[in-house]
């Protein structure tokens, strides 16, 4: 398992690749990244990310452990930015990797509603006429309800 | 005990982290106190629905026991990912 809380970037083929080699008995790696996604109008100067430093990392292994307890995982792996990132950047990513494929989806999907709702990390948005903190939407909170 | 503020939260109180000498035994007791003291605290704690709060670095609610805490973490709800 690797946990990584981090302001530099990320070199995600290297850490996907990393990743997937060296288990020969895990069928199936799962990998998600998440991007900092300019608004409609172009308007988006700089995302914010504040975090909650020894809490951060604290909540991402939970989680992580969550996952290996509910799946049958080989190996977990949680990369979270923060400080300020560029319209395009990537802010994280997690891997999953199981026997087979369904194991990888789900707890990939799984790390990603937790980590949306539950690590402490929260964005604002710098925007070239001002800035606003991104609420939390309804949906996230739900989406955690089929994990439960 | 620390008492730590986050995002908007840390804004408008003004400042990220102080010391706070208590009596309060529960998070809802220290809510209490911070908001008598100045406009800028009840500002931040006006609407508890529209926070979250930590003790000691783990999610809780707002009648979790304080007693032996050292570190209150108050912060709007989480925007990860």
């Amino acid at each position: 398992m690797k946990i990584a809380v981090q302001s530099e970037p990320f070199d995600f083929g290297a850490e996907a690749a990393g990743f997937a080699s060296g288990h020969d008995d895990q069928g199936a790696v799962v990998t998600f990244t998440g991007i900092v996604r300019n608004t409609a109008d172009g308007t988006l100067k700089q995302m914010r990310i504040e975090h909650y430093p020894g809490m951060t990392e604290k909540a991402l292994a939970a989680i992580a452990e969550q996952a290996l307890s509910r799946w049958s995982l080989g190996d977990v792996l949680v990369i979270h930015r923060f400080g300020d990132l560029a319209p395009g950047e990537m802010i994280m990513m997690v891997a999953t990797a199981a026997r087979h494929r369904k194991n990888a989806f789900e707890a990939a999907e799984f790390l990603m509603d937790y980590l949306k709702s539950r690590a402490p990390f929260w964005k604002k948005e710098i925007l070239s006429n001002g800035a606003e903190w991104v609420a939390a939407k309804e949906e996230d909170e739900n989406s955690l309800k089929r994990w439960q | 005990m620390d008492v730590l503020y986050f995002a908007w939260v840390r804004e408008r109180i003004g400042l990220p982290k102080e010391r706070v000498d208590t009596n309060a035994t529960t998070v809802a007791e220290l809510v209490a106190e911070l908001r008598a003291r100045e406009d800028r605290y009840e500002a931040a704690f006006a609407d508890l629905s529209a926070l979250r709060v930590a003790v000691d670095q783990d999610l809780t609610d707002f009648d979790a026991p304080i007693t032996n805490a050292r570190e209150v973490a108050f912060f709007p709800p989480m925007t990860g990912g």
